[in-house]
């Protein structure tokens, strides 16, 4: 079965000047352990798309299935909870917690599952596992480099051990070298893992990495 | 790391803005706490000064009625009309009241001889009897006696003829009925003699039990009251009644004077915290993206509310106790009014207020974090 799955899947958002038809039918079956790379130009679908998968929007028509769940008729704390026990995010931006320490962003996820008493410990081992020294645990997200944010932000969205990770353009923020050496990093995770990727991006040179692409335009899947 | 230390720190990053909120709820509590300890103290003063009373009603003429005066015939039916209750009739006045050179001009309380002791208690000296040529002075009077010159054994010249001080009354404070403290007690029948008069002007009845007042002031209203309005009768615990419920009225009126001030407090709050939302918008785009619930970052925004009101509430608390201090020592005079239990309660309540006033504040700003939809959340810079 697949860990995502869109069936005939359509995205309105009614605008005073006409309705926007961001994604029209779309279908697409994502298996566990697969690279899946989402491309295609501004304006295509790709972050409604990818807002979906995320259960962070639902589409307006059409049946999504997430890790085994139809997310039609979920209400925000379902969809959230979803989020949190299966789904891990890995952004542009990194967007880690400014307040918190390395450490204590990694361990967030975990204490929000009520998990406090493993939390510090899985947290360090997964941090390890990305290529974290652990001289910067207690550090800042702010006192680290790009790099090393993006590592932090993959070990946090890993913590949970989700069914899939969802990338926003996970190197677009970062120097070609650390770009590099982070989608080396996802690259073993899908390999040796297992861990099951799906990445946005407009970087034509990421789908080296990738089992396959899917390749969008005006909210429909083209290739 | 749970909410509340993510809380914690939240104020601490922003610790000039918590501060100022904090001290919006500090002042608010000191303020409700310290108004209504002064309130407090108002009522526990007059309690004080007010003689206890409870047990004694005032026959007073009705206005306009016999110029004014109760006559010795009305008096014997009041007499009648209570039964063995005490009646004592007085009349008042005032007169120059010289020894050797020195003069003042005294109030003077005229009061049957053997009614003397039972109305009033004395310090030193004797009651005067209707023979003698006796007098007694209230305890003000006496203090005074450098300037006045009475004092026990002093003659007192009033109008030609001289009393000698045989008596000192105790100090009787605040009266509904009389004042003698800073008056002179002759024997009615001085009095009528001297000024040439037979009427009084008021009359005192002593109630033996006090649940028999209202039963013996419906008896004189029915004996005297019958055809026209004769008498006025007060019971002096009602009286007493009414000033308690005035300053109990005065004691919430400042109190919430003080609590205006607590709301203005709240809306800071209010205003801090819908500028830290907006703030942190992005991040609770992250929280919530990563599957945080919109319960938990209300709850993450409660508790920072909470702590701004705990810690405003233990401070103003600690600070309210000492402002009490200085209110109930210098404006009432008596610090022992603020370890009253309900001055010290009006501190727990300003500080409770104050803790809950921080926290409603603290809803809105909670229910519009948990409102922000998390895509749009994340994509605010």
């Amino acid at each position: 079965m697949p860990v995502i799955s869109f069936e005939n899947v359509t995205k309105v958002y009614p605008l005073p000047a006409g309705d926007v038809v961001a994604l029209d039918g779309v279908d697409i079956a994502i298996d566990e352990g697969e690279f899946v790379l989402i491309m295609g130009p501004s304006g295509s679908g790709k972050s409604t798309l990818l807002n979906i998968m995320g259960s962070l929007d639902v589409p307006t028509s059409g049946e999504v299935t997430i890790a085994g769940r139809k997310i039609s008729g979920m209400d925000d704390d379902d969809l959230t909870l979803l989020r949190r026990d299966h789904i891990g995010f890995v952004f542009q931006q990194f967007n880690l917690i400014p307040l918190l320490s390395v450490v204590e962003n990694v361990e967030y996820p975990l204490i929000l599952k009520g998990r406090q008493n493993i939390a510090r410990n899985r947290a360090k081992e997964v941090l390890m596992a990305v290529g974290i020294a652990e001289t910067h645990f207690s550090h800042k997200p702010g006192e680290l480099s790009g790099g090393q944010q993006q590592r932090v932000a993959i070990a946090r969205a890993l913590v949970n051990d989700p069914d899939f990770l969802l990338c926003d353009e996970p190197t677009g923020n970062l120097d070609s070298k650390t770009g590099t050496a982070i989608m080396d990093l996802l690259s073993r995770m899908n390999r040796d893992e297992g861990k099951t990727i799906v990445m946005v991006t407009h970087d034509i040179r990421m789908t080296e990495y990738a089992d396959r692409t899917i390749q969008l335009e005006d909210g429909r899947v083209v290739v | 790391m749970t909410f509340f230390d993510l809380a914690v720190r939240n104020i601490k990053r922003h610790w000039l803005r918590s501060s100022l909120a904090v001290i919006g709820i500090v002042i608010g509590v000191i303020a409700i706490a310290t108004l209504g300890i002064m309130g407090n103290s108002i009522g526990l003063m007059f309690s004080d000064m007010v003689t206890d009373v409870g047990d004694t009603l005032i026959v007073s003429p009705a206005a306009g009625v016999g110029g004014g005066k109760l006559t010795d015939r009305e008096v014997t039916d009041i007499r009648r009309a209570v039964g063995s209750n005490v009646v004592i009739p007085f009349s008042t006045t005032a007169d120059k009241v010289s020894v050797g050179e020195k003069e003042s001009v005294v109030m003077i309380y005229a009061i049957p001889a053997e009614d003397i002791p039972l109305l009033l208690e004395k310090e030193s000296g004797n009651y005067p009897r209707d023979t003698g040529g006796g007098c007694m002075i209230g305890s003000q009077v006496a203090a005074n006696s450098r300037d006045n010159g009475l004092k026990l054994g002093a003659r007192a010249s009033i109008g030609g003829d001289t009393l000698r001080v045989v008596g000192v009354l105790k100090e009787r404070g605040l009266g509904f009925d009389i004042n003698p403290d800073y008056a002179i007690i002759v024997p009615y029948s001085w009095y009528s003699n001297h000024y040439d008069e037979d009427d009084y002007d008021q009359v005192i009845v002593k109630v033996r039990d006090v649940n028999d007042l209202d039963a013996v002031k419906a008896a004189i209203e029915q004996k005297m009251n019958r055809r026209e309005e004769v008498v006025n009768v007060m019971d002096t615990r009602g009286i007493l009644e009414s000033i308690f419920a005035a300053t109990d009225a005065i004691t919430v009126f400042l109190a919430g004077i003080g609590a205006v001030s607590l709301v203005v407090a709240g809306v800071s709050i209010l205003n801090v915290m819908l500028m830290s939302v907006t703030e942190r918008t992005k991040e609770i785009g992250i929280l919530r993206s990563i599957g945080t619930r919109r319960k938990e970052v209300m709850r993450m925004f409660i508790y920072e509310a909470l702590i701004l009101g705990l810690v405003g509430a233990a401070i103003g608390g600690v600070l309210s106790f000492c402002a009490g201090y200085v209110t109930t020592a210098v404006f009432v005079g008596n610090p022992d009014y603020l370890f009253h239990p309900k001055s010290l309660l009006y501190i727990l309540f300003g500080m409770a207020f104050g803790v809950f006033t921080s926290v409603a504040s603290g809803l809105y700003p909670a229910w519009k974090a948990a409102q922000l939809n998390p895509i749009e959340a994340l994509r605010y810079e």
